[in-house]
């Protein structure tokens, strides 16, 4: 394995590698997210308790899923920049930190819209609520310190540092719904055992799941792109390729 | 561990002449739980329910107080370098910064809730699971700050980062914390809570110093 993923710690090798993916990441992205929202919002049944308010799972669970499945990327990204000293690396760490930020705010944001028809209330101090936004606080300090140093090096590796530190508060999230009984009702899918929901609403909240699993490759494949660009600006390959366009 | 009990010396020397190092997270600690009943009003049923959270927000505020300029004379006067260049003196003298900062700030606040619970109205079995969860959970503040001020020690703004950094990472801590006082004031037993924070102390003595000495060495180069 390390055979073949030794040449993508080169950047140039990466940038094309990269540029490979995209289409297909994005393209299938794309395909899956229409596929799996249309099917979700508009043709399952209607839930017997909640009407048709649940319908907004179908985004919020798969955001919620890939913020933390986003900080875990992240994180062993970072601890590959940390132990093999790989550049490349460093910079997917700040390529992957801001689209996990928004994929929490999303998952926050909807998370609230539903929580005022089924709650009666946009927020709750609950466990779950509040670890998420502990989760946004820790995409923020990982995007904040990088900025802060004037050397860009040194920002990158102290925040690869703080993302591998902050892997803590995964397990915190995950588990918040048995550790502490609280509003925000327990694990559904992600469990060893047959999930609690009906194979009608299951299937297109599966496929929204992998869309935004694919979304979330492909922006960071973007991202890296550009990062490696910017970083590499004075290398003779990149000139080359600015020249040719 | 000849080194330890050296660098120990040292810092305790430092604070010793640098006296407001560590009396003014002290008295930060008392201000603020005096504001408390002034800004939420002197009912003493309240105070005494809000009393467990208060006290542990006080604690993380003022260790994170101390906790900015831990490195910042070391790393100016080129001591830290040194010592990233002198690749054994490394572990110890982290070590020695972690004990003599619990020893500056978290003792001192450790033998203050006694006087806390007093001012409090806190009952008995309340102020017993206080002292036992600032006694385990202290040295995790001490090790998380500690951490923090090596990750922005050559920062440019480094004070306002440290809390964004730091502050997410005491939540767990004092989640735990405040669930085994408030069993303890209710009757019930805590010694689940109390496991737990023992779990988190010793899990972070394990990995924290080895963090804290990656992240000077990042800095230093």
């Amino acid at each position: 394995m390390f055979k073949w993923l030794d040449p993508l710690a080169k950047p140039e090798t990466l940038y094309h590698f990269c540029g490979k993916l995209l289409p297909w990441l994005m393209g299938s992205a794309i395909f899956t997210l229409l596929l799996g929202n249309i099917w979700g919002l508009g043709f399952t049944p209607t839930d017997y308790q909640q009407g048709d308010s649940y319908r907004i799972i179908h985004i919020h669970v798969p955001s919620a899923i890939m913020s933390m499945g986003a900080y875990l990327a992240m994180a062993i990204a970072a601890f590959t920049a940390l132990v093999w000293q790989i550049k490349t690396a460093q910079w997917a760490v700040l390529a992957i930190a801001p689209i996990g930020a928004v994929y929490t705010a999303i998952a926050l944001l909807t998370g609230m819209a539903w929580g005022k028809p089924m709650w009666g209330t946009w927020w709750v101090w609950d466990a779950r609520l509040t670890s998420q936004l502990i989760l946004l606080f820790l995409y923020f300090g990982v995007m904040a310190l990088h900025g802060a140093f004037s050397d860009r090096q040194t920002g990158a590796k102290v925040a690869s540092l703080l993302a591998v530190v902050g892997v803590i508060n995964l397990p915190i999230i995950h588990f918040s719904v048995e550790w502490w009984n609280t509003l925000h009702q327990g694990a559904t899918i992600t469990k060893f055992a047959k999930p609690s929901i009906d194979p009608s609403m299951l299937w297109p909240l599966l496929i929204s799941l992998l869309a935004f699993k694919l979304l979330l490759a492909a922006l960071a494949c973007y991202r890296l792109r550009t990062a490696i660009l910017e970083n590499e600006q004075h290398r003779p390959w990149v000139k080359q390729r600015v020249s040719q366009k | 561990m000849v080194k330890f009990g050296v660098f120990l010396q040292r810092e305790l020397r430092l604070l010793a002449r640098q006296k407001s190092d560590w009396l003014n997270p002290v008295l930060f600690f008392i201000i603020v739980l005096t504001l408390f009943p002034l800004g939420v009003g002197p009912e003493p049923n309240m105070l005494r329910i809000m009393a467990p959270g208060i006290v542990w927000i006080a604690a993380l505020l003022s260790v994170l107080l101390a906790a900015e300029r831990l490195f910042k004379d070391d790393f100016r006067n080129g001591v830290v370098e040194q010592l990233v260049a002198a690749k054994h003196a490394l572990l110890p003298f982290v070590l020695a910064k972690i004990f003599s900062n619990w020893l500056s700030t978290g003792l001192p606040l450790l033998l203050l809730s006694p006087v806390v619970a007093l001012l409090f109205n806190m009952q008995q079995p309340a102020l017993y699971a206080m002292a036992f969860t600032l006694a385990l959970g202290t040295p995790v503040l001490s090790l998380l700050s500690v951490l923090g001020a090596a990750i922005t020690v050559s920062a440019d703004k480094g004070g306002i980062l440290l809390a964004l950094l730091i502050l997410p990472l005491y939540i767990p801590l004092l989640i735990f914390a405040s669930a085994a006082i408030e069993a303890a004031s209710m009757g019930l037993a805590y010694t689940g809570q109390l496991a737990v924070l023992v779990a988190i102390m010793l899990f972070s003595l394990a990995l924290v110093p080895m963090a804290v000495c990656s992240a000077l060495k990042i800095n230093v180069s």
